[in-house]
């Protein structure tokens, strides 16, 4: 028995995810290169109309990179189920909900960041004005986390099913609808000019609610899914 | 003194007296939802006057209101039965939120489908994407997301305490659809009936949505002791109770 801390768990957890995820490298640029080609299809559906283009950017966006992330959700537990690891942690005696908390955060660095730092590169292929950059970068920055805590819960929920992707879809989508609303109306009202703090706010708070409590619903939902 | 009732409802906890009690209750149930719903449906289609404004174009509110009333009612009963699934592990309880669902998803596309009829000639279009709308769409989502993480697992019990968990997070969405037309300008009217206070509707055509009302909830305890029935038998399938009924019905 090793009397680590929780902090130093934390660490060591974080740490062994990040090294993970690096290890695979090609499999992160895989959400990166789908957003960035469901991004280009736009153009070409709608005809490369300027007014057009500007008007639905910042919802293309949105919508793209929500579901790049949906498509790496599924992989969040995958490999730790498939090698039993996940049954240790849930097993090991630190708390299952900080741990999961750092899974979470390991998946949104490796997932989502990339993700937003291309944001910018597919907002301008959409003609965004650069006015609105900010507000579309300061929204990402706060929808994304929320989506993978939100999503790790339903992930934690299906691990325990045989095909659950589409499943997934289903059930994160409808909960993700205020979530694009808002980030859409701070973008939307950048672009024209309005003050645009007062979504961002109410994303932050979302957010700062979901840290707190995804975990422990991500744990919960976790050990529902693992008991048999 | 009363010490029967709290017997009584444990006792009822056990799936051969529910599946009794179940099956005693469903025709009583099924009844009264028929007599008020056909009462319901006469005073509202033939002795309640025309609207001074929508003509007789109105009176699909007597399905579009308790419909959607349902649509919220049913989840809620599903989200309560799925934490009391999940705190006390009861096997009635996950029989009673997983068969909600069903029942509770047909309500709500009713109400999406009427409501949507009756926009067409009242706002002239189909479907607007306003706050009840939406949320009452994302309430159709919720439900069949429920369905859906049920029927994936393998085992039942453990597919409905999991799409129990999906239900609770869910029910932060019935006080958005409820409070959606006073908390954003919507399309959608604000509510006309109050059931604690002043309703701004005659009492000509208040008394059949109440009785539609009342005929919804009926059909809603009927259809969730059938359902709850034959799932309660195929769940204790390898008990004796199950087999003795069993062998009673197959003899002739």
């Amino acid at each position: 028995m090793s009397g680590a801390s929780l902090p130093q768990a934390c660490a060591a957890m974080l740490r062994r995810d990040l090294t993970l995820a690096w290890r695979r490298r090609g499999d992160l640029a895989m959400p990166v290169l789908y957003a960035v080609i469901v991004a280009v299809l736009f153009p070409f559906a709608l005809g490369p109309d300027l007014a057009l283009l500007q008007r639905i950017a910042a919802g293309v966006v949105l919508v793209t990179v929500l579901l790049a992330m949906l498509l790496a959700l599924d992989a969040m537990f995958a490999s730790d189920i498939e090698d039993g690891s996940l049954e240790q942690l849930v097993l090991s005696p630190q708390p299952l909900a900080p741990m999961l908390g750092m899974k979470i955060l390991a998946h949104w660095l490796a997932t989502a960041l990339p993700l937003i730092v291309v944001s910018p590169l597919l907002a301008g292929m959409l003609h965004l004005p650069a006015a609105a950059m900010p507000a579309l970068l300061l929204a990402l920055l706060l929808a994304t986390p929320l989506l993978s805590l939100l999503g790790a819960v339903l992930v934690a929920l299906t691990v325990g099913t045989r095909r659950s992707g589409m499943l997934l879809a289903l059930m994160l989508l409808p909960l993700c609808v205020p979530v694009v609303i808002f980030a859409a109306g701070a973008v939307a009202a950048a672009q024209q000019g309005l003050p645009w703090l007062a979504p961002v706010a109410w994303l932050a708070a979302a957010l700062i609610l979901a840290v707190v409590l995804a975990p422990l619903a991500c744990a919960a939902a976790l050990r529902i899914a693992l008991d048999s | 003194m009363a010490s029967w009732i709290p017997l009584w409802l444990h006792k009822l906890g056990s799936p051969p007296t529910f599946y009794r009690f179940a099956g005693a209750l469903r025709p009583w149930a099924m009844g009264l939802a028929l007599l008020l719903g056909a009462i319901g449906l006469y005073g509202g289609l033939v002795l309640a006057p025309p609207d001074y404004q929508q003509g007789d174009a109105y009176r699909i509110i007597f399905i579009h209101v308790p419909s959607a009333w349902m649509s919220m009612f049913v989840y809620a009963v599903m989200g309560v039965s799925g934490f009391i699934a999940l705190v006390w592990r009861m096997k009635l309880a996950e029989v009673v939120a997983m068969e909600s669902a069903p029942i509770g998803a047909a309500f709500t596309f009713i109400t999406l489908v009427t409501g949507s009829l009756w926009g067409k000639p009242m706002w002239g279009t189909w479907w607007t994407w306003d706050a009840r709308l939406t949320s009452e769409l994302v309430l159709l989502f919720l439900y069949l997301g429920v369905i859906g993480l049920y029927h994936a697992f393998e085992d039942r019990r453990q597919g409905a305490r999991a799409a129990s968990f999906l239900a609770i997070i869910g029910v932060i969405n019935v006080p958005i659809v409820h409070y959606s037309v006073t908390w954003w300008n919507t399309l959608h009217q604000g509510s006309t009936v109050n059931i604690f206070g002043h309703s701004k509707m005659a009492w000509d055509m208040l008394w059949p949505l109440l009785l539609m009302t009342l005929a919804t909830k009926a059909y809603y305890v009927a259809s969730l002791c059938r359902r709850a029935r034959t799932d309660i038998l195929a769940l204790e399938g390898g008990k004796d109770w199950v087999r003795r009924i069993a062998e009673d019905e197959a003899t002739p």
